[in-house]
């Protein structure tokens, strides 16, 4: 089980902070997009490949890198600090 | 020192504490980023910042370190607000000292370069039309790929 969050205006357009998936391990980060995705609506378009920045245990993450069990995922927009 | 917090902070307080114990030290450069009136062509009101508690401090510590690999500096702060803020309120405190001044204005710009890139951070301002989530400027992205060269 891994526990998902999301931020920004992904989080305010989803109206979901966070959530949980069980994944199939390895499951790679385009993978936990995928099956983010297959909840259809919204989730399959705000979470279109290469629209949203990825992190997993608070570092960024590419789409290939590989999640291990317990690890918190995370998906947000481009940042915007400063 | 990473600092990432709700209240204001104080521009003299912080110049103090960076010079404090300077010895070989002969520069310091300091930036603060406050909230302007126009931004991305809509007049800004108040803006909300959000942000990824843990992941924050975590990747501003990770830029400083970059940054100290990269250059010979001294001390390094930065501090950066989140929540509500209004116009004209300080948003980013970046403090370096360094022996000369050249490594101190370079440093100072590499932080808020990568912070602006890689901080988990987002605005969203409260205009007239409404809110607004700002957006990702790809001029900003530049200014942190100048430093890949």
């Amino acid at each position: 089980m891994n526990k998902i969050l999301f931020f920004g205006q992904l989080k305010e357009r989803l109206g979901c902070a966070n959530t949980q998936v069980e994944l199939p391990y390895p499951s790679s980060v385009a993978q936990v997009k995928a099956k983010l995705q297959q909840r259809g609506g919204l989730w399959l378009q705000l979470l279109e490949q290469g629209t949203v920045l990825s992190a997993v245990n608070q570092t960024m993450a590419s789409d290939d890198y590989v999640i291990n069990t317990g690890d918190e995922i995370a998906f947000f927009p481009p940042v915007t600090g400063g | 020192m990473i600092s990432v917090q709700q209240k204001d902070f104080n521009v003299g307080d912080e110049y103090h504490a960076l010079i404090q114990d300077a010895r070989s030290e002969g520069a310091v450069v300091t930036f603060v980023g406050l909230v302007r009136d126009v931004n991305q062509g809509n007049s800004v009101k108040e803006l909300t910042l959000e942000h990824y508690p843990g992941m924050t401090e975590k990747s501003l510590k990770s830029i400083v370190q970059q940054a100290k690999q990269r250059w010979d500096l001294g001390k390094v702060r930065v501090i950066h607000r989140v929540g509500q803020l209004a116009l004209s309120d300080q948003i980013v405190f970046v403090g370096v000292t360094s022996r000369h001044r050249e490594v101190a204005f370079e440093a100072c710009q590499f932080i808020m370069d990568y912070l602006k890139n890689q901080a988990p951070f987002w605005k969203k301002e409260s205009t007239e039309q409404g809110d607004k989530w700002v957006d990702f400027n790809d001029k900003d992205q530049q200014a942190m790929l100048r430093w890949q060269e």
